[in-house]
């Protein structure tokens, strides 16, 4: 697909630090290639912020490649922007047309705090893989053989596309009510699926859940937002699973 | 003697690490917890070794430049994990894993290290099932495996095109589990700035939080790097954004070697450049060579006409394309390794065949229809259906390809808006991986004792080339089966040793070098940006130190290096404050190690007369192109001494390899 140039506005959402308060500034940048990525463009912007000697736009982001899961962004009030299935490392200029206003925004979620410009907090979510996202495991490579435990195909499958989340936060901050269970419901279901999850299985799903509460995350009311707007497809489903296997553990727990 | 000493155990290689072993000595569990480690990155190599150091009860610090441990670029590993588990029944063997990784690596890697890597990757897989990885699975329920190139046998493991992705989220969850109990203390959006030597020992570090600009002083009986590789010293390369080589600078600069700076993977199949504002390059995994052919026009008229955008790669007839890799490989095919398939997309490039329209015409074919036929063939048989249709084949086909790439042809589509089901994609080598790193032992001590440096950051396993499906290998190798033995050993001395305290004076020098750094850049009030000279960085060091190299280039790069460092110095443009959150800040203090190393680099290529696996010099090869090794003069891991502010006079150590298993010969996949 051959590429060309756009020129568009751009409305940034500043902030200097946690402290104080942030508001939207308007850019003008001109010759974007439709090949570039978004992040592309932001970098072109920021060469031009410093050629003014101003201060660039702080932004998270690493590999480019949609699956670290550290670059965010509200796009024209979508998380990860106007396409679906991406991240926004990998949202193309293509999908914009000259003339555009393009809107972008720092995830908004109680329990993402912002630290600067366009980047937030989201430690609240290694803090709930702390409280039980694991097997119990010592790392001695003494199991046993990994062809030991036949696995079906199926619950390997969908295990797997559970563990496919890159804790992007998408699902929290487009969440109407904050709510971090589709993150939570990916990691749970992930070992809920696999026999070497089953042990743990009562207090992970107790633990993980409690740790969700404690961090400000909001409660489920199964809009589905979420799944529509996850760059890695994760579904409802699991959310579905979280419950089942918190319901579970609720009655089974003696605590 | 060499100042270079391997320590490699004595004995038969398939004894020597299980010998060496019985004979460290240990830590008693209740003397770990006085004993402090400090592990930098998180990646596979460094939460690996976190999460079992922690595990052991070492009381331990681990620090990520990234917001947090789950993101650091292990994580965008594709194709698999090699293990030599022979599961598929197919001849492999830890002696097979072992030979090819060296005959992979052109034989520049150390027969025991390699032997010790192919031995534990067995227990790799063993583990990561046990963590709840969810690798690839056959209907029966068993793990499944495919082909990775410069092997013949059926030896990687792989989660779909996201096997990193899953292997780090496993050792994530092991480092969780500890942060949780207390035993791993976790520093996330923190950059290591300075190695802090007290006595000739690695006993600290200085660390910038990056959020709040503070620099602080953390203090530890030992030190690990597991911070990765350098590629990004080409500005453009599939490194993520914050991949830098600074930990391993700084430790260099404090007198541990830098070991083969000059062996670099470039990797054959990544998606080409598209203008001057690319920031990164995306692989698209090795394993799509299991089922994609390579290939260009046979015709320079026909690359020309598909440049112009005057036909489509399908409307060119079978018989019109060149499947130069098939053609020139028989044995392996479009299976080579890596290097020799990037050389040869060069060679076709700059013949004038390239199908690319961008401004250097680089990029080949990667053309999936014959697998669509065979698979799809092949699914309509197995579903019953002995007459199928070409249609019903296609659409099979398709769905096949979906099942095992679903995810690498989405990221495809994504970048490029073309469909690669309908159309073969278009890829290019682009510089990937770093073989060459900080000069460690047998036990993954570099020349600073109590600095420990694994994964990609070392430059043990690999030789001159890294085999595809190996560096995920290595990097829990070394954290989860390695390390945890050799430092314990070091360790051993220090269990009376008691707190190192952060108020020695060498840690006020190590702070305030640190802090003078800092302010020059702040203060420098220049007027270009840090990217504008880290762009000029990676084309001096991709058009002359990148896939082919030659005397008079590098000399050349040398000088143009001197001249960069001195105008980045003088003229770069640092905005915002040192107590705040400044990426740009960030990228100056990496840059500035990367020109340095680039540099390095040069000089190391340079001093390389001969050419082996990612190194290419262009005076040495043979009458078809082909890589000229010299055994009898180069036979040897250089590895460089820092002397002083100019890298041109960094001094030479050469540690001599010696083959008493494996026969050293000519590399051979044809």
């Amino acid at each position: 697909m051959a590429a060309k140039t756009i020129n568009i506005t751009l409305k940034i959402w500043r902030q200097k630090n946690s402290k104080t308060e942030g508001k939207l500034e308007t850019y003008k940048l001109d010759n974007v290639s439709t090949a570039s990525s978004f992040l592309e463009m932001l970098d072109q912007l920021n060469e031009q912020l410093i050629n003014e000697q101003k201060e660039p736009v702080a932004f998270d982001h690493d590999c480019r490649e949609g699956i670290c899961g550290m670059c965010s962004l509200y796009i024209n009030g979508r998380a990860h922007g106007p396409d679906t299935g991406t991240t926004t490392c990998q949202l193309h200029m293509r999908m914009f047309n000259d003339g555009d206003t393009i809107y972008v925004e720092p995830w908004r979620s109680r329990a993402f705090p912002i630290v600067k410009d366009l980047i937030v907090d989201r430690s609240a979510f290694d803090r709930i893989q702390q409280a039980g996202g694991f097997v119990s495991v010592n790392t001695s490579g003494r199991t046993m053989d990994a062809n030991a435990i036949p696995v079906p195909k199926d619950d390997a499958d969908k295990a797997f596309e559970a563990a496919a989340c890159i804790g992007c936060g998408a699902c929290v901050a487009t969440c109407k009510n904050g709510s971090a269970m589709l993150f939570v419901g990916a990691k749970v279901s992930q070992y809920a699926l696999l026999p070497q999850g089953q042990v743990e299985a009562t207090q992970r799903a107790l633990n993980m859940v409690r740790q969700m509460d404690e961090e400000g995350f909001g409660n489920c009311t199964n809009t589905g937002a979420c799944e529509i707007e996850c760059p890695k497809g994760i579904s409802l489903d699991n959310i579905a699973r979280l419950n089942r296997e918190f319901l579970k553990a609720s009655l089974k727990s003696e605590k | 003697m060499s100042v270079l000493d391997s320590k490699i155990p004595e004995g038969h290689i398939s004894e020597k690490w299980t010998n060496h072993k019985n004979h460290l000595k240990l830590v008693a569990p209740n003397n770990r917890p006085k004993i402090d480690v400090i592990v930098v990155g998180t990646g596979l190599a460094g939460a690996s070794a976190a999460a079992s150091l922690g595990e052991m009860g070492y009381n331990v610090k681990a620090f990520c430049f990234q917001d947090s441990p789950r993101r650091a670029h292990s994580i965008a590993a594709q194709g698999g994990i090699n293990a030599a588990k022979n599961y598929q029944n197919d001849g492999d063997s830890v002696y097979r894993l072992f030979y090819d990784t060296i005959k992979g690596g052109d034989y520049r890697a150390r027969e025991a290290n390699v032997h010790r890597l192919a031995e534990v990757s067995g227990n790799i897989i063993d583990q990561c099932v046990a963590q709840g990885v969810p690798f690839a699975r056959e209907y029966g329920g068993l793990l499944d495996n495919r082909s990775f190139g410069g092997t013949q046998v059926q030896r990687t493991f792989y989660a779909a095109g996201q096997t990193g992705q899953q292997l780090l989220l496993g050792a994530y969850s092991a480092l969780s589990r500890q942060i949780g109990l207390g035993r791993v203390k976790m520093y996330n959006r923190h950059e290591m700035l300075e190695l802090v030597k007290v006595d000739g020992k690695a006993r600290g570090i200085i660390a910038r939080n990056l959020v709040t600009g503070e620099l602080e002083r953390h203090s530890a009986h030992a030190v690990v790097l597991a911070t990765g590789g350098y590629g990004n010293v080409y500005f453009l390369s599939t490194n993520a954004m914050g991949s830098n080589v600074t930990a391993a600078w700084k430790v260099h600069k404090q007198g541990a070697y830098f070991a083969n700076p000059c062996y670099v993977q470039i990797h054959p199949t990544c998606i080409p450049v598209h203008g001057t504002n690319q920031s990164k390059l995306t692989l698209m995994s090795e394993s799509l060579r299991n089922s994609g052919r390579i290939w260009v026009p046979k015709k320079k008229e026909d690359a020309e006409a598909i440049r112009a955008g005057k036909l489509k790669p399908t409307q060119i007839a079978e018989e019109d394309r060149d499947y130069y890799l098939e053609r020139r490989y028989p044995a392996f095919g479009n299976l080579v390794p890596r290097d020799i398939a990037s050389r040869a997309a060069k060679e076709r490039c700059d013949a004038g065949f390239g199908i690319e329209a961008n401004d250097t015409n680089e990029g080949v074919y990667l053309d999936f229809s014959t697998e669509v036929k065979n698979k799809g063939k092949q699914a309509a048989y197995a579903a019953g259906d002995h007459n199928p249709s070409e249609e019903k084949i296609t659409q099979l086909g398709k769905k096949w390809l979906e099942e095992k790439y679903g995810n690498l042809f989405q990221m495809y589509e994504k970048i490029t808006g073309e469909n690669p089901y309908e159309t073969p994609m278009k890829i290019y080598p682009a510089v990937h991986y770093t073989m060459g790193g900080v000069w460690v032992d047998y036990n993954l001590q570099s020349s600073i004792p109590g600095c420990f440096v694994t994964g990609e950051a070392n430059f043990s396993d690999h030789g001159a080339n890294r085999l595809g499906a190996s560096a995920l290998m290595q990097g829990l190798a070394d954290g989860y089966f390695v390390l945890p033995y050799t430092l314990s050993n070091y360790l051993a001395d220090d269990i009376r040793t008691g707190k190192i305290s952060t108020d020695l004076p060498e840690f006020e020098a190590a702070e305030n070098n640190v802090k003078t750094q800092i302010e020059k850049f702040i203060n420098n009030k220049g007027t270009k940006s840090v990217d504008y000279y880290h762009k000029k960085l990676g084309l001096i060091m991709w058009n002359k130190v990148g896939m082919g190299r030659s005397e008079e280039g590098l000399k050349e790069a040398i000088a143009e290096i001197d001249a960069l460092k001195a105008e980045f110095h003088s003229n770069v443009y640092v905005p915002g404050d040192a107590n705040e959150l400044n990426p740009e800040l960030e990228k100056a203090l990496r840059v500035a190690d990367f020109i340095e190393l680039g540099q390095l680099m040069a000089k190391d290529a340079l001093q390389r007369n001969e050419s082996c696996g990612g190194h290419f010099r262009e005076e040495y090869q043979d009458a078809e192109g082909e890589t000229l090794r010299d055994d009898e003069n180069f036979k040897f891991v250089g590895a460089w001494e820092y002397k002083g502010e100019d890298i041109k006079e960094e001094v030479l150590h050469k540690e001599e390899l010696k083959y008493e298993f494996i026969k050293i010969a000519a590399r051979n996949y044809k």
